[in-house]
């Protein structure tokens, strides 16, 4: 046997080591992007998520100003810290429209009363269907939609103070 | 005793607060009268994938967004929807992710090939073996 063939197999564990270890340092992307980026909002229209409070449909995301859609849950844990700083962000001028999944009103009354309301529309979407129909994989996601409404940005879990730059920029972009 | 196995399973019980109050959708985990769309709606949702136990299909998983699938699928093949069409539609949302069904995308060209490739391979072994023993 020549000494070429004889390291082989030591070779081989040291490439398959080196890959695993690689891996481990840079971990796979699990999070599922939409693949609306840069095209048109889905035709929707959802029932009011509260009666004291307007409904958002695919018409009202095209009305020649960036928009903010959050898609979000009263039992969502991470919601919780993500809308106290929806409400930073409504402050600073930004129209936020919310779709509740499979929530109840009773319970999306009371976590709005708890942690603040920072959103002009809430659409109710009990069975999934305009989540799915956006793309979208879970809960909290958000979509920044310009004012002829191409959705222009996916943002994936909550967003955290780290990303208000990014945020701000991308709405601002689609003005 | 008693009260450490409350506490323990008062603890166990969280993952219960992770997911919605509201009862299954209506189709989720029914079947559709007619045995016939059953069966396409069926093995449409063995060949989707679970967007939150990415590894299985919405049929095999529990998570409650694999259920609202399932309820999808079947209204749509009840109107009278083709799989394909369905499919297609929800590549269109997630990619060829969502799929199970093999693509002939570059990316799966490997896939297509690795047969192909294997048995020339064989051939190439037997062969080689085939002439060892006629020289012996």
């Amino acid at each position: 046997m020549s000494k070429a063939v004889r390291f082989a197999p030591l070779a081989l564990l040291v490439l398959l080591v080196a890959a695993l270890v690689w891996r481990l340092a840079t971990p796979v992307d699990t999070n599922v992007h939409s693949k609306l980026e840069g095209r048109p909002v889905p035709v929707f229209a959802l029932a009011p998520a509260l009666p004291t409070k307007a409904t958002v449909s695919s018409s009202d995301l095209a009305t020649g100003r960036p928009r903010l859609v959050n898609i979000f849950a009263s039992w969502c844990v991470p919601c919780v810290t993500e809308v106290r700083l929806l409400e930073q962000l409504r402050r600073k001028g930004i129209a936020i429209d919310g779709i509740a999944i499979r929530d109840r009103p009773e319970d999306l009354a009371e976590f709005l009363a708890r942690n603040g309301d920072p959103y002009e529309r809430i659409g109710s979407d009990p069975q999934s269907q305009v989540q799915i129909a956006l793309g979208s994989s879970g809960v909290p996601e958000s979509f920044i939609v310009d004012g002829k409404g191409i959705i222009r940005y996916q943002h994936i879990g909550p967003i955290e103070q780290a990303d208000v730059p990014t945020v701000m920029a991308t709405l601002e972009q689609a003005r | 005793m008693k009260r450490l196995m409350l506490l323990v399973a008062l603890v166990a019980a969280q993952p219960v607060y992770s997911d919605s109050n509201l009862p299954a959708a209506y189709w989720a985990n029914r079947q559709l009268p007619d045995h016939r769309q059953e069966a396409q709606a069926q093995a449409l949702m063995e060949q989707l994938r679970c967007l939150v136990c990415q590894g299985e299909s919405i049929a095999d998983s529990d998570a409650e967004l694999a259920g609202d699938m399932r309820d999808l699928v079947r209204r749509r093949i009840a109107a009278g929807e083709k799989p394909n069409a369905i499919r297609g539609w929800l590549i269109q949302r997630y990619g060829t992710w969502i799929s199970y069904r093999p693509t002939d995308e570059p990316a799966a060209w490997p896939l297509w090939l690795a047969p192909v490739a294997l048995l020339l391979v064989g051939a190439w072994l037997i062969r080689r073996r085939i002439r060892l023993k006629a020289k012996a």
